[in-house]
């Protein structure tokens, strides 16, 4: 029972009724997947076939996902008949052919990818390093396929370098992946378990993600910093990204007296479009991190319900063991066993979970601080407008006092002054300007690639949920039969 | 004739009068030949501030009742009563004595009642009203257990050929006044404990002792090894229980987060969001019924034998018991011949002794053969509606 996959579509609306008949083509990078049988006959579709009537909608976000020309289909629209293995890297398949189509770009075509982590050194001054590959078709770069090694501080010094030039401008910068120092600590002391190696995976998948956002916005793509670290084989070793470093300390104390400043700013809003993106993000912060403790919440229950499942299993094995009776000792080691594997897909799911749902939400956490961050240093370049206005306006009033009292001398050096803060008013205003509309730009931006990412990671999530529903079943049959 | 509960709890203004479910007929642990002469169950309950009233509802053709048809009003005490008058009457050391009923417990319920109402405010009134009844629900379930405990014991203790016939049992059923049994105090618990610590030490020499036959023998390591798997296994699928309830409780709050985010969210992701948390209500509501009915067919399964193979080794530790002191008194007995002293009195301890050894022992040998048969039934029963419970949710799952 086969399902084809839709011509890709210029549209995005597909409709799902039945069993679609599509050409089996070989679309590019997905068609590793296995066809999904008639499984989703089943109402996944229903669910899905709804998906796509919304995207249909006359929206901006549908200009979006269309490609220029022949793109891998939009895959994380026709879930059902897709080929997507839960492995993939989700960004293999985002089309990469459109971003800022406001600005006519040209196709933007660049995967990079972190991979092989490897432990270099020993004992506390061990460290991982990553192999950062690029492929990419651009003429930005030098070449179409290059690799670079790189270590976790060199990410952070990126991130502090593309802060330093373009927070303070109003371009949203994505946020590096957080400091551990309990997971480093373990990975140096060379504790090869599962909880060192998912932490390494973890920060692995968190890196390839932080540059995938980082290179897609165009202006940071362009930056000669994010060109060298992408393709120059050695770095300048960022120091200052150290925890415990002066320039660590001082960033610290930075951060304390911006939050006091930012209590004691009270700004005019007279741009509704902001207030209401303000309100927005606030709300949305709140109720993403709700979410995400929610998540890994679950998660972790999840494994302890498999852990829990697992013990019940040998114990039940025990007592089918002692059990006179042979038919029900049989039956209960069934049960034993079945409860294993049961408990196998509870652990698997919880890695699915864990993986999917829970790190895109911590990541928007991070993001939308980000973008508070931003609208924040709009707020301070307010300030500083307002304030080289009320200088002005102070110098005005000395100088017509002094014209009053009639000082030519000091008139004319009050005039200097005022013609220079004039000029730094004025200044201060254009940057405002300025800073609103990049922040305007940006923010539009962002909620593009919000909404992509997230549709992508719940239908990931809901096909591989699928696919545990469907064992799950299997795994009951089975119980149904060994009690009879 | 079934009828409904009434939940009535004094726990503040949260409570409203509860409305209840038809009680529905719950012999699960225990294959029983209920015939007409005599009939118990429990047709009603009430759930007042912390105690149970039970309506003990008999139908019975036996001459020794003064009508064909009555009920009571009883408690948990009660039925301790009851279960320790069997316990020590010397005439049942012979019969696995059915377990007592655990005590009605809805302490762990009612703490998380209060914690509800003290964060009333800090949550939504969906939120809110989602967990108030979801906790109801809770304490509907635990309520129900205990009254399906209560009325199991006493069908076993009406279904037992020797058990029935027990005056006290016929108080217990008939007298419509309170019994007046009043819970230990403190003095008497502490005499409990000293002649558990007492009973334990001598079980544990007892024990060593091999017997002379091999059914009995068997039967003793066998009981002792089904017991403490028995134990092992109830408490593990307990907390996987938990566990599994704990996932459902989060998948709970996702689900409502996710349905605020979709509700606030102005782009296209609105709907993708609701209809995710409404795949997330579904598959709460799944687990948590799965959870529960893990519960009730497995857990209570493995709870009921455990406490009733504990039983099944008290019954054979007094007969061990009753062959030691047989023993004692032979080896008295001959002591006495060889003196020649209190030869009679000797005697008639050691008849005493062999007659009450040998009525165990016969009655011990039936006992623990059905014993066997019952647990056979009971387990196959539950496995097989256990089985058919999940493969339903999974089927409801999968749409």
């Amino acid at each position: 029972n086969k399902v084809e996959l839709p011509p890709p579509p210029e549209c995005v609306c597909v409709k799902l009724s039945g069993p679609a008949s599509l050409p089996a083509e070989d679309i590019s990078t997905n068609s590793n997947g296995p066809k999904q049988d008639s499984l989703f006959d089943d109402d996944p579709e229903d669910l899905f076939a709804e998906a796509t009537e919304e995207v249909s909608l006359d929206s901006p976000e549908r200009d979006v996902l269309l490609s220029d020309g022949p793109s891998p289909a939009i895959t994380p629209i026709t879930p059902p008949c897709s080929l997507i293995t839960p492995h993939i890297d989700m960004f293999t398949h985002c089309s990469f052919d459109e971003i800022e189509e406001e600005e006519g770009g040209d196709s933007f075509d660049m995967h990079i990818s972190v991979s092989d982590p490897e432990k270099v050194g020993d004992g506390m001054n061990a460290y991982m390093a990553y192999k950062v590959s690029t492929k990419t078709s651009m003429s930005l770069f030098r070449s179409q396929d290059f690799s670079v090694k790189r270590r976790f501080s060199d990410f952070l010094g990126l991130h502090s370098k593309l802060a330093s030039k373009y927070l303070h401008i109003g371009y949203i910068v994505p946020p590096a992946p957080e400091k551990s120092i309990v997971g480093m600590t373990k990975v140096k002391v060379g504790k090869e378990d599962q909880s060192s190696n998912e932490f390494v995976e973890k920060r692995r998948s968190a890196l390839e993600r932080y540059l995938m956002r980082t290179v897609k916005h165009p202006t940071l793509l362009k930056d000669p910093d994010v060109l060298q670290f992408l393709e120059s084989s050695e770095l300048p070793r960022a120091v200052s990204t150290q925890a415990l470093s002066s320039a660590g300390i001082l960033r610290m104390v930075n951060k304390a007296a911006e939050a006091v400043n930012k209590m004691t700013i009270k700004m005019n809003e007279s741009d509704a479009w902001f207030e209401e993106k303000q309100q927005h993000f606030d709300n949305l912060d709140l109720q993403l991190r709700k979410l995400h403790a929610s998540v890994e919440s679950l998660v972790c229950h999840r494994r302890e319900l498999s852990v829990n499942t697992a013990l019940f299993a040998k114990s039940a094995a025990m007592l089918g063991n002692s059990e006179d009776h042979t038919a029900l000792s049989r039956a209960l080691s069934q049960l034993a066993e079945v409860e294993e594997k049961i408990d196998q897909l509870h652990q698997d799911q919880a890695n699915a979970d864990f993986y999917c749902f829970s790190e895109l939400l911590g990541d928007y956490v991070r993001l939308i601080t980000a973008v508070k961050g931003v609208f924040d240093h709009r707020m301070k370049t307010w300030q500083k407008w307002q304030d080289g206005q009320i200088l002005l306006q102070k110098k005005r009033e000395a100088e017509a006092k002094l014209q009053f009292n009639n000082k030519p001398e000091k008139l004319q050096q009050a005039k200097d002054e005022m013609r220079e803060l004039e000029g730094k008013v004025q200044q201060g205003e254009r940057d405002f300007e300025l800073i609103s509309k990049t922040i305007r730009k940006e923010v539009s931006r962002f909620e593009k690639e919000r909404v992509k990412d997230f549709k992508t990671i719940i239908i990931k999530y809901l096909e591989s949920l699928v696919q545990t529903q469907q064992k799950v079943k299997n795994i009951i049959i089975i119980i149904f039969s060994i009690s009879y | 004739m079934r009828s409904c509960y009434g939940l009535i709890c004094g726990c503040g203004a949260l409570w409203d009068v509860v409305s209840a479910l038809p009680l529905q007929p719950r012999a699960v642990n225990v294959d029983l030949q209920t015939d007409a002469t005599l009939q118990v169950d429990i047709s009603d309950a009430l759930s007042e501030r912390d105690k149970v009233k039970f309506t003990v509802h008999t139908k019975s053709t036996l001459p020794n009742f003064k009508q064909n048809e009555f009920s009571v009003v009883r408690q948990h005490e009660e039925f301790i009563w009851l279960h320790d008058s069997f316990v020590e009457n010397e005439e049942y050391a012979g019969y696995i004595i059915p377990p007592a009923p655990p005590r009605p417990d809805f302490d762990a319920s009612r703490e998380k009642l209060q914690k509800l109402g003290e964060g009333e405010g800090s949550m939504t009134k969906e939120e809110f009203t989602k967990m108030k009844q979801e906790l109801e629900a809770e304490y509907l379930a635990i309520f129900k257990k205990t009254v399906a405990m209560h009325e199991v014991f006493l069908c076993r203790v009406a279904a037992h050929p020797v058990l029935r016939k027990d005056l006290n049992f016929h108080v217990f059923l008939e007298y419509n006044q309170d019994l007046s049994v009043r819970g230990k105090n403190k003095k008497e618990k502490l005499e409990d404990f000293f002649k558990n610590v007492v009973k334990s030490a001598d079980g544990v020499l007892v024990a060593g002792v091999k017997d002379v036959d091999d059914f009995f023998e068997h039967e003793k390591t066998f009981l002792l090894e089904y017991h403490n798997r028995v134990k092992d296994a109830s408490a593990k699928s307990d907390r996987m229980i938990r566990s599994h309830k704990n996932a459902a409780d989060d998948i709970n709050r996702i689900a409502s987060s996710l349905y605020t985010l979709g509700t606030q969210d102005s782009t296209d992701l609105c709907k993708f969001f609701l209809k995710v948390s409404e795949l997330f209500e579904k598959t709460r509501k799944i687990e948590s019924r799965v959870a529960a009915d893990e519960d009730l067919k497995l857990a209570d399964l493995l709870k009921y034998y455990l406490r009733e193979s504990q039983a099944a080794k008290d019954l054979l530790y007094r007969r061990s018991r009753a062959l030691v002191d047989y023993e004692n008194a032979n080896k008295a007995l001959d002591k006495a011949r060889a003196k020649n002293r209190d030869v009679l009195q000797a005697e008639t301890s050691q008849q005493l002794c062999c007659h009450k050894f040998e009525k165990i022992s016969e009655s011990a040998k039936q006992e623990l053969i059905d014993f066997k048969t019952r647990r056979v039934a009971a387990f196959r029963k539950n496995l097989v509606e256990l089985a058919e419970l999940e493969l339903k949710h999974a089927k409801v799952t999968m749409t």
